[in-house]
């Protein structure tokens, strides 16, 4: 546990300094090459800027307007009257198009479950185990004008509720 | 796909929004997100150029080459048809070991250069056949990178540290367990669907 806590404070670090180091070692121009990458990334970061106006556009709408309130509610509903935990599914549909809204989401049930809970601990795991769908698959594939995503949906929901399974799962035998 | 999914999220904010005389709040939250969207990639724009700069140096360094060697029997596991000595396959490499790390700003960037050369690939694959349809690579690449990969969820722990938990890095065993989960379930569907269909580029 502690040494995960100093890990995770490290990584970041650590990995800058072993590539860094390992370029000093081959006697590379470290920082020419840094300066290149870096107008690559920027380069990058404009292209991607339009999609993310649109999407981000896209949520807006939907949480504005009340659609993602009156969805999660209704699931909500759904859920507790067959029993399930009924906080969980809203975190898990939010998540798929903003992990924004969807910590939030989960930062409100650590304050009403508190973290250690079962739901708690359930939303922890969900959200460390999935990804935002549809985000990642509008910046990768509207940067490369691909239209037709073939299965990559299917497979990728399909993943997703594999993780929101075993999250659920593992979460009760904690 | 994300044309209607798209127009769905637009269409069904502001109609629902008009109903139930949120519109005002729909006028607000349009430009609120399009400022977002600014903030959001002037933040990007220093992570990602830092990221993007320290890999470069790792590119030519070799480091890269090395890191993505190990890399190789996943690779060529999971994308048969990839040319052996394709620039994608370094870059996907380099996608997959940071998301590994958690390091989400540095995988973007060579997660959208993979996708350029496996479109590039594709073009040359079939000239004839229309662009814009995804290619096996690209699907299986998506869905794997999607079933998120993150061994140590970094941020989370620090969430639950804030909201007292006792234990906050005590998700970190489950955690890994579920992410190997939903991604043994990607690698399992991806197998299939490239056994079913037959060479890429073709309708299902």
């Amino acid at each position: 546990m502690r040494l995960i806590l100093w890990l995770s404070d490290f990584l970041i670090p650590l990995t800058v300094l072993y590539i860094v180091g390992f370029g000093v070692l081959m006697r590379r121009p470290v920082y020419d090459d840094f300066v290149e990458g870096a107008k690559e990334g920027a380069g990058t970061v404009f292209s991607v800027f339009p999609t993310l106006v649109g999407l981000m556009t896209g949520v807006g709408a939907l949480r504005s307007s009340g659609v993602l309130d009156a969805l999660t509610d209704t699931l909500g509903q759904w859920m507790s009257a067959a029993g399930l935990p009924s906080p969980l599914l809203p975190v898990a549909v939010v998540k798929l198009f903003s992990s924004g809204a969807a910590t939030g989401l989960a930062l409100d049930i650590f304050k009403t479950y508190g973290p250690d809970s079962q739901l708690g601990l359930a939303a922890s795991l969900m959200l460390s185990s999935t990804e935002t769908v549809f985000y990642t698959m509008s910046i990768y594939f509207l940067s490369v004008n691909v239209k037709k995503t073939r299965y990559t949906l299917p497979g990728a929901l399909l993943a997703t509720a594999a993780g929101i399974a075993a999250s659920i799962f593992l979460a009760g035998r904690l | 796909m994300l044309n209607n999914i798209w127009a769905f999220m637009i269409l069904t904010g502001i109609v629902w929004a008009a109903f139930h005389g949120n519109i005002a709040a729909v006028t607000q939250g349009l430009l609120d997100a399009a400022a977002d969207a600014v903030s959001i990639c002037i933040t990007m724009l220093g992570v990602v150029a830092m990221w993007t700069g320290v890999l470069k140096i790792g590119e030519r360094s070799g480091l890269i080459d090395r890191l993505a060697g190990r890399m190789e029997p996943i690779l060529r596991f999971l994308f048969p048809e990839l040319p052996a000595d394709h620039p994608a396959r370094r870059l996907i490499a380099v996608n997959m070991i940071a998301n590994i790390l958690g390091l989400g700003w540095a995988a973007t960037p060579a997660g959208l250069q993979a996708m350029k050369e496996l479109r590039q690939l594709e073009e040359e694959r079939n000239s004839a056949s229309s662009p814009g349809i995804a290619s096996r690579e690209m699907c299986t690449f998506l869905i794997i990178n999607i079933s998120s990969l993150q061994l140590i969820p970094v941020n989370m722990i620090a969430y639950r540290g804030q909201y007292g938990s006792a234990e906050p890095a005590a998700i970190v065993g489950p955690a890994i367990a579920a992410t190997a989960a939903s991604t043994l379930a990607a690698v399992v569907f991806c197998k299939m669907m490239n056994r079913r269909s037959g060479r890429s580029g073709r309708p299902d």
